[in-house]
């Protein structure tokens, strides 16, 4: 089946192997043997190969890509037809890239087509990576970036995370200096959410974490510090210098489809969300996606939308739902513009940082009012 | 065939919570042969849920039984139970005034605790043959011997043949049986006067109407008969008597003086068959009632609004369902600004306001929001009239008040003489007024104060409790209103009146608990994205104020992997939670934070 007519959506590939747990992380990773480790990328090849799509983004996300080397990761982008110039992210651990005496092929990566680098950073303070569960320092992360610089990939994005263990405000402006000062195109800044399960929510009282205004303040700190440095903050949780936003996450927040591969990966293809289970077996069984419901709905755009810097229109909402929100829902508005968390002109809701950090409230209020 | 009247034992038990008092109950009946082992579910006596789980008995029952003794004689035992707890005193005292005798179960590991005492004094009072069992003596913290003594030497009776038991394994269970006919002494009885039955119960049946339960003192009564109630002068005609058995009723052609059993004549509602009403026969009435009957009126009054208003149907016909049953439970509609449409409910004490509201919950499956128990006021206004009170939102404008009253009690409080210093420290800050104190044994008081009773519906039970770990026990029993300097409180959140939270309250108190409710809102109102404060009121004047901070952080800062649903999931889940909360302008406020108010006590 050709699909040369079709409209480009995005590929997200999921590797679900790490070379250790670390203490925040509830997705779905494992450490592989060696034997599954290539029936899994068979695996997903032949899937990649057998969708009908063609992609103008492609995601290869984990547990840790870079585990698997750069030729396998090569090998499975080969799979995927893309259209020229698109978006090609893989995620990258520092200790898979950045050691000094082990090599990492950035240059094949680059030859596959690979322009756009995700790095876990989470922070330039070794003692608090490490206290994270990070097996990589700070100049693990330097050298790769500088690898990945010289095989000619430069729009590298780094993950930094707020709120953790032992953070202060003056750690946090240490990392952001280094993300800034590294040459870093794109920033995502996450506030740690201790998830159920992880080692971190059964062992709280072995950290010092800091408390929910703390890190709120560590979010408005990140948010001024990189505005100030010319990123624009696109997303509650990005940042990227201009021209330099994730093409392929923004798919995510403006309900286009995308193809999931691999355990515990999600889809929206014509407007319905797949997704497969947390079951490397399974999928190895082909055991098919599950459907769970219609995607890129009038609530999806409302939730999604104020996740994003345009923000929620009403005229839009209006087109998508054929219903025109009530005076309530636009008095509600009023009183979060009022409130400072937002700014609203009557037909556009946008959040600002603090609007952001409240946004689950500001979002299930007006979900309330349609 | 009326049974031989040397051969009836009409007894009930006795025990402080946890003793054993269902699981003896139980053992009785397997023992008698009343109930097939394999039928016996455990606690076979309290069939309601909610008592199997509070572990207390909310309403008396009563079972017939069979016992064939050792001296040879054919026994006819009946088992009156008994609830336990002050809002039930009334109906504690009908039921003993239905025996001639108690079996006291006293905890072979705890020893005598506070109930054991008050029931006990209460079953002297009523001239009960008192047995007392040692029971779980299977538990290797028993100590048989060392709670034989404290019996004797606290509550002074002779414990040299209580039989030493365990209702849990059975072991000794007959020797309960054998002393029960052995000291016990058959009811005095004369089948020859007009009828005179006290009621000690009364349970509406969907197929029978009302089962009223009796104790029948005097004459006899039987099918056919006309009955008169003689305190509210109502007839029925008696369409069924006989004895109660563990697992069915069974039918007899007439019950005689001695006699405990049932009688139906297709009464509609318990309010027609009130607890402590005598029944008579038209045809040879009795002159005088039995003693001791009294109505029982509401004290405590709150509002129940369901949480969600579509349900204000459904809560009404539960409440009319519960009625049926509950001849001391009133309500009546009203509405709220803050709560919209409920009802005004009445109870006998905060406890029977608990039970009605788990019940509410529990098989009515009704979401609910309660408001702060209130008693009702008397208030004199300035144009000579008097109004009576039991909501807070109808109190008038402080410039027409001339006066207010309150009810007042006259209050016992049994306890070892140890705490009579915290005793006495918890009464003077209920604004109690000391009458005097005797010391029943060298180191055993009572202690006699008069107390507001909008003093004691504030969780006053428990703290005595926890002040004397639950040595002490307390009974009281209104008596008149008297003046008092009563204030209303309002509660504002965001500079709105939350009329749903406004109470009354002794001006002396109103600052220490303006202050108290102030706290307990701001630590149960969640943050918001706004800042609230909180105000509490007398009148225009703020006595007290609090500020919930506004919310700082509420976000899902990563999606993994493109997963949409997951976030979907978890603000679909904020979103039915907001719908659950209470709406005063923009504030949100959770049910719990009412509850929280409304549990409010001095010590916490």
């Amino acid at each position: 089946m050709m699909t040369a007519d079709k409209k480009p959506l995005g590929l997200y590939v999921h590797i679900p192997f790490c070379a250790g747990k670390c203490i925040y992380c509830d997705f779905y990773s494992f450490r592989p043997g060696e034997e599954s480790k290539e029936k899994y990328i068979e695996k997903i090849c032949g899937d990649i190969k057998k969708s009908p799509y063609v992609f103008d983004t492609v995601y290869i996300g984990g547990g840790t890509p870079s585990y698997i080397g750069a030729s396998a990761l090569a090998g499975i982008i080969d799979c995927a037809r893309v259209t020229p110039g698109a978006e090609i992210t893989v995620e990258c651990n520092p200790s898979d890239t950045g050691r000094k005496d082990t090599p990492f092929d950035f240059a094949a990566l680059r030859s596959a087509g690979v322009n756009r680098i995700s790095m876990g950073l989470q922070s330039a303070v070794d003692s608090e990576r490490k206290a994270l569960g990070r097996r990589a320092g700070r100049d693990e992360v330097l050298r790769a970036i500088e690898r990945a610089h010289s095989a000619g990939i430069d729009n590298i994005s780094l993950d930094l995370m707020l709120g953790i263990p032992s953070q202060t405000p003056e750690t946090l402006r240490e990392s952001l200096e280094f993300c800034v000062s590294s040459g870093a195109k794109h920033i995502s800044a996450y506030i740690l959410k201790i998830e159920e399960g992880t080692f971190l929510s059964e062992h709280t009282e072995r950290y010092d974490i800091p408390g929910d205004d703390d890190a709120a303040d560590m979010y408005l700190q990140t948010s001024d510090y990189l505005t100030g440095a010319g990123f624009v903050h696109y997303e509650i949780s990005n940042f990227a210098l201009p021209g330099y936003e994730s093409r392929h996450n923004l798919k995510y927040w403006q309900g286009k489809d995308y193809l999931g591969i691999g355990p515990a990966a999600h889809s929206m293809i014509d407007g319905k969300r797949f997704y497969y289970e947390r079951s490397i077996e399974k999928y190895l069984d082909g055991c098919p996606a599950v459907y769970e419901g219609e995607g890129n709905t009038a609530e999806e755009y409302l939730m999604l939308s104020l996740r994003l810097s345009p923000g929620f229109s009403l005229a839009e909402y209006e087109k998508k739902s054929g219903i025109k929100p009530g005076g309530k829902f636009t008095e509600k508005c009023r009183e979060f513009a009022r409130a400072g968390l937002a700014e609203f002109d009557g037909d556009t809701l946008r959040l600002n940082p603090r609007g952001f950090l409240v946004s689950n409230s500001i979002i299930s209020s007006l979900m309330n009012l349609l | 065939m009326a049974f031989e009247k040397d051969n009836i034992r009409n007894f009930c038990i006795i025990a402080h919570i946890d003793h054993g008092k269902s699981t003896l109950a139980d053992r009785l009946l397997e023992k008698t042969d009343s109930v097939a082992l394999r039928d016996m579910t455990d606690q076979l006596l309290d069939d309601m849920e909610l008592e199997k789980e509070r572990g207390i008995t909310i309403k008396a029952h009563a079972v017939t039984l069979n016992y064939k003794a050792k001296d040879g004689g054919e026994y006819l035992l009946n088992l009156i139970d008994t609830p336990g707890h002050v809002d039930f005193n009334y109906e504690v005292s009908r039921s003993l005034a239905a025996c001639e005798g108690a079996i006291l179960i006293v905890d072979a590991t705890q020893g005598v605790e506070a109930q054991t005492l008050a029931n006990t004094y209460l079953a002297l009072d009523h001239d009960l043959e008192i047995v007392p069992v040692i029971n779980k003596i299977d538990l290797a913290s028993a100590d048989p011997d060392r709670v034989a003594k404290e019996v004797e030497d606290v509550i002074g009776l002779d414990c040299s043949e209580a039989p030493r038991v365990s209702a849990k394994t059975g072991e000794n269970v007959e020797e309960v049986l054998e002393q029960i006919v052995k000291f016990i002494p058959a009811p005095k009885a004369d089948d020859s006067l007009p009828c005179r039955a006290l009621i000690f119960d009364s349970v509406y049946d969907s197929y029978k109407g009302v089962i009223v339960y009796v104790r029948v003192k005097e004459g006899k009564i039987k099918p056919g008969d006309t009955m008169r109630l003689m305190a509210t002068g109502a007839e029925f005609n008696v369409v069924e008597t006989g004895y109660m058995r563990a697992q069915f009723p069974e039918p007899r052609s007439e019950l005689c003086a001695g006699e405990v059993g049932y009688i139906t004549a297709s009464i509609k509602t318990v309010g027609d068959a009130r607890v402590g009403d005598t029944v008579t026969t038209v045809n040879n009435p009795a002159s005088e009632p039995l003693p001791g009957y009294r109505k029982v009126n509401p004290m405590v009054f709150c509002g129940i609004y369901p949480a969600d208003g579509a349900d204000y149907e459904n809560l009404r016909d539960a409440l009319d369902k519960l009625q049926l049953n509950d001849a001391s439970l009133s309500y009546e509609p009203e509405t709220s600004g803050a709560l919209g449409f409920g009802f005004r409910c009445g109870f006998l004490g905060l406890l029977h306001l608990e039970i009605i509201q788990e019940r509410l919950e529990r098989e009515y499956d009704l979401d609910l929001v309660t408001t702060i128990p209130s008693v009702v006021y008397k208030i004199n206004l300035s144009d000579g009239s008097q109004i009576e009170i039991d909501n807070p939102t109808h109190y008038p404008d402080p410039a027409n008040i001339v006066s207010c009253e309150e009810p007042f009690t006259d209050a016992h409080i049994y306890s070892p003489s140890e705490y009579v210093g915290t005793i006495m420290d918890l009464c003077q800050e209920r604004r109690g007024v000391f009458k005097n104190m005797d010391y029943i044994t060298p180191d055993r008081v009572d202690i006699h104060y008069e107390l507001p009773l909008n003093e004691i519906i504030y969780d006053f039970f428990d703290s005595l409790k926890s002040r004397t770990r639950g040595y002490a026990s307390f009974d009281y029993e209104i008596t008149e209103y008297r003046a008092s300097k009563l204030v209303k409180l309002d509660v504002m959140l965001n500079g709105d009146v939350i009329d749903a939270l406004s109470f009354i309250i002794h001006s002396d108190k109103a600052y220490s608990k303006a202050r108290k409710i102030a706290e307990k809102l701001k630590d149960n109102i969640p943050r918001q994205m706004f800042e609230i404060p909180i105000q509490i009121a007398i009148g225009g004047k703020i006595i007290a104020r609090e500020t919930v901070k506004a919310m700082r952080k509420d976000v899902l800062a990563k999606c993994y992997g493109g997963d949409i649903t997951r976030k979907k999931k978890l603000l679909e889940k904020q979103k039915e939670g907001k719908k659950r909360m209470r709406h005063f302008g923009t504030v949100e406020v959770p049910q719990e934070a009412f509850m929280a108010v409304l549990k409010l006590d001095d010590d916490s």
